[in-house]
């Protein structure tokens, strides 16, 4: 019977066949069926020359008519018996409405090391053959997955709706908005979601940014962000209406979270007499422990753990590179809340020096801890390393690295070690770090001691009543 | 009639064959020469451009052209944290897909470079970038997501605040990608179908942006991969990871190595000369010039006489000898490598001057051209076009 149908099928029918059944994979031959395309080729011979075996290729190449039909005709009848065994022993694969939750599925567990990436990679084009409706499902695939899973999902949104818009200069734009303004879903796929839209709806960004000065999504604040400080500078300008813009800088700064935005307003407030209080603004640790220096020649002293990190004793004095060295409190006044060493213990090199403070939380949260440092350095919470780098001198900017950490009800203790190298040039000369709490968009998360803390090292009060406790 | 159609099917089949890709950073084997194309000599931003694409974000990556496709990666966003593979049909500059993604590593890098510094490869099948955040994605040719890999996942230092801009090459079935800095470093060879590991080895914990080589083993021999960093020159089997082979004479960390035939044309004390036989244990030192050592750009060797650019100094030497025939000065500061099309050198300084230099017995700057933007990356050629990246757009310099 497969026989008869080969000889007599015609050509557009022999490929209808082939590109719905039969495809090649480089592990050998697989058969996938589905709605549409199959998965590993959308060739009109329904495989991928590339993809055969040896002979098989060299066949082809010589164009061997014959031989090829006899060969499209052996994967014919053995594609029929893999396709009655696929059906089989997997029936839900044909199932619509469950593969495309499946298909989620299988990108949601890709994780380091290619795992899962042969699976994920069958998954996303299967997917990538879904309509356009599909597009909200897939978006909210992205709620809590890992950032691998993420940009698997995110492309193959990217594939499906670039297909639609060439196809029919459209989107499902009522689903993508409800979806946009829906905060419970995942912030990047939210604002994936959004662009898309915005491509072809004009007039998305104006009805919607407005409202999105305090979205979880940053690059939803920082729209809106740009939008009002756009209103802001044309008052600012204006002499007549200069104090009118300070609501709006005001407004904006309650929503900014970029950076390059705070700075702005910032300087525009102060300039129109306001008082700003940037480091509560970005959760800065101002007020610190420090004592220094050990030693650090060679680079050694990274390795070496000096008794701050075995447990930190406020009143204890020891043994360092240059003499007896004891804790001293230090309280920064810098915007951007960097805590200089060298400040306090002179332009040292080859040196460690060792930061300590508390964080009192109401509750147990997860937070972030944003560092930015140019220095070798170790952070711990708690007693726990968070992380370690040994890097020196390659530049620094706010939120550097970010470490995801748990803090516990009660006080937690934040303790950093900062290695300062011997190169002598004057671009090595910092030996400097910043430290803010925040959450995962960059909100302040403030300790409930924190004016406490300041105003007890501003006052001078003895050491140990800003001492942090040891854990 | 039947013969006819075969005759006519023979040869439209060759009409459709493409001219060579350029596939990966310095075009094929990394040599930076398409010696059979003819590219034109002059342009401006508006004469000889074919096509001119508008890119999202920045980047200082070169475009690479596969059959009748240029990609280029590019990043944008706040920090930047998106990361753009773009394709554009290379005949009428439109774009036929893009894919974006968000970083997984850290996005900080030196103001000059930005997380789109590494150019992509292909095998001709498939595309593999990689971003300065260690994302190393893998597409088809069609933006069919393949595989992709978060290598700071894996090994959570490897990553620079000056960023990364090792490109990565394809030798056989393997991906073979450099990633190396002062807190962690590794030196990887990837299943191009999977992604999966085949081979990880220890690399200098050094800072070090230099893309690796191939050394073509022929019929006998195993090709031969070759990593470069300031503790010397490695060979590793690009199947195994196996090392063969260790110059260990300080190399610079910027300027690549140059592959032409068996030999190496190495930025070490100056720049270093290697022939390697395949099959030998040890590649043979042939010389060693001070004066021909690069700046950032990766020299190149062509019809028996390599090229440096040191600062605006264009040397040219002796491939054998390393004698030094010829010098020119050019205008401006070049971070982009020079390449070789019909007989010309074309030199794209940072402020987005192409100069032309016809080579002979002396070296003779016959156009300079502009384009009104910096250009840091390095051209590609392929079918008698020049396809070059700005910091914002990608041209192609042909006739229209």
């Amino acid at each position: 019977m497969c026989r008869a149908s080969f000889d007599t099928v015609n050509g557009p029918l022999l490929n209808t066949l082939f590109e719905s059944l039969i495809t090649g994979t480089p592990a050998g031959y697989t058969l996938w069926t589905g709605r549409g395309s199959p998965v590993w080729s959308r060739r009109r011979l329904g495989f991928d020359v590339q993809w055969l075996q040896g002979s098989e290729a060299s066949l082809l190449r010589n164009g061997d008519y014959r031989t090829m039909k006899a060969l499209l005709f052996s994967w014919l009848r053995s594609g029929f018996l893999l396709c009655f065994l696929s059906f089989a022993c997997n029936p839900p694969i044909f199932s619509q409405t469950n593969d495309i939750q499946q298909w989620i599925a299988i990108l949601r567990e890709v994780g380091p090391g290619a795992q899962g990436n042969v699976e994920a990679s069958r998954a996303w084009q299967l997917l990538a053959n879904s309509g356009a409706e599909a597009l909200p499902t897939i978006l909210a695939g992205l709620n809590d997955c890992s950032p691998l899973a993420a940009n698997w999902l995110g492309t193959v949104v990217d594939a499906i709706a670039e297909k639609e818009v060439t196809r029919t200069g459209t989107l499902p734009v009522r689903s993508l908005e409800q979806f946009v303004l829906n905060t419970r879903h995942d912030s990047r796929a939210r604002r994936r979601a959004f662009e898309w839209l915005t491509q072809v709806d004009q007039e998305a960004a104006d009805r919607i940014i407005p409202q999105m000065l305090n979205d979880p999504g940053v690059e939803f604040r920082r729209d809106a962000v740009g939008r009002l400080l756009t209103e802001a500078e044309v008052l600012f300008r204006d002499d007549a209406r200069r104090n009118e813009s300070t609501a709006l800088y005001r407004k904006a700064l309650g929503g900014a979270r970029h950076d390059d935005q705070i700075k702005t307003i910032a300087e525009r407030l102060r300039e129109l007499g306001q008082e700003v209080d940037l480091p509560r603004h970005f959760g800065f640790l101002m007020t610190w422990k420090l004592i220094a220096p050990f030693d650090n020649s060679n680079g050694k002293g990274f390795f070496v753990a000096y008794p701050p990190e075995k447990q930190i004793q406020p009143n204890a004095s020891y043994e360092g590179k240059t003499g007896t060295i004891q804790w001293v409190d230090h309280n920064t006044d810098d915007d951007y809340g960097m805590v200089d060493l060298n400040q306090l213990f002179g332009k040292l090199k080859g040196v460690v020096g060792y930061a300590s403070t508390e964080f009192t939380s109401e509750v147990q949260q997860e937070v972030q801890l944003r560092l930015g440092c140019k220095n070798a350095w170790k952070l711990w919470l708690n007693g726990k390393l968070l992380f370690e780098r040994a890097e020196y001198h390659q530049g620094t900017r706010i939120d550097q690295y970010s470490l995801p950490a748990l803090m516990l009800p009660g006080r937690n203790t934040v303790l950093v070690k900062l290695c300062q190298n011997e190169m002598d040039a004057t671009w090595t000369a910092q030996w400097q770090f910043q430290l803010r709490v925040c959450d995962a968009s960059g909100t302040a998360i403030l300790s409930t001691t924190r004016a406490h803390l300041q105003a007890a090292v501003r006052s001078s009060q003895p050491a140990d009543s800003v001492a942090t406790g040891s854990k | 009639m039947r013969i006819q159609v075969r005759m006519a099917l023979f040869f439209l089949c060759f009409a459709c064959l493409p001219g060579s890709d350029w596939n990966r950073f310095r075009g094929p084997d990394g040599m930076g020469v398409a010696a059979d194309e003819e590219v034109l000599l002059e342009w401006n931003e508006e004469t000889n451009i074919a096509w001119k694409a508008e890119l999202p974000g920045q980047g200082i990556s070169g475009p690479i052209v596969i059959g009748d496709q240029v990609v280029v990666t590019s990043c944008s966003g706040y920090q930047q944290g998106r990361l753009h593979v773009i394709c554009f049909n290379a005949r009428t500059g439109k774009k036929r897909w893009e894919r974006q993604f968000w970083a997984t590593g850290r996005t900080m890098t030196h103001p000059r470079t930005t997380t789109a510094a590494a150019t992509p490869s292909s095998d001709g099948r498939r595309i593999f970038a990689h971003f300065s955040t260690n994302d190393m994605v893998c597409l088809d040719l069609e933006g069919n997501l393949l595989w992709l890999r978060g290598f700071l996942l894996e090994y959570p230092n490897a990553s620079g605040s000056l960023g990364l801009a090792s490109s990565p090459i394809v030798v056989g079935q393997t991906l073979v990608t450099q990633i190396e800095t002062d807190s962690q470093s590794v030196g990887l060879g990837l299943d191009v179908n999977t992604g999966q590991t085949r081979w990880a080895v220890d690399r200098p914990q050094k800072n070090n942006w230099t893309s690796p080589v191939v050394l073509r083993g022929g019929a006998e021999h195993p090709d031969l991969v070759v990593m470069q960093s300031a503790d010397g020159l490695k060979a590793y089997q690009a199947m195994t990871g196996d090392e063969v082979w260790n110059f260990s004479e300080a190399c610079k960390n910027i300027p690549s190595s140059a592959v032409s035939g068996n030999m190496i044309y190495v930025p070490c004390k100056g720049l270093t000369a290697l022939r390697y036989e395949p099959g030998s244990d040890f590649p043979e030192l042939l010389w060693q010039e001070e004066r021909l050592g690069p700046s950032t750009p990766t020299p190149l060797s062509y019809a028996d006489k390599v090229y440096s650019l040191n600062g605006s100094i264009l040397n040219c030497a002796d491939a054998n000898t390393g004698h030094l025939d010829w010098r020119v000065r050019l205008k401006g500061n070049f971070t982009s490598s020079p390449v070789v099309a019909g007989g010309h050198l074309y030199c794209f300084n940072e402020e987005g001057v192409g100069q032309v230099i016809e080579l002979g017995e002396k070296g003779r700057l016959v156009a300079t051209n502009t384009l009104g933007e910096g250009i840091m990356c390095s051209p590609a050629i392929a079918n008698g076009a020049l396809y070059v990246r700005s910091f914002s757009h990608l041209w192609k310099i042909a006739q229209e």
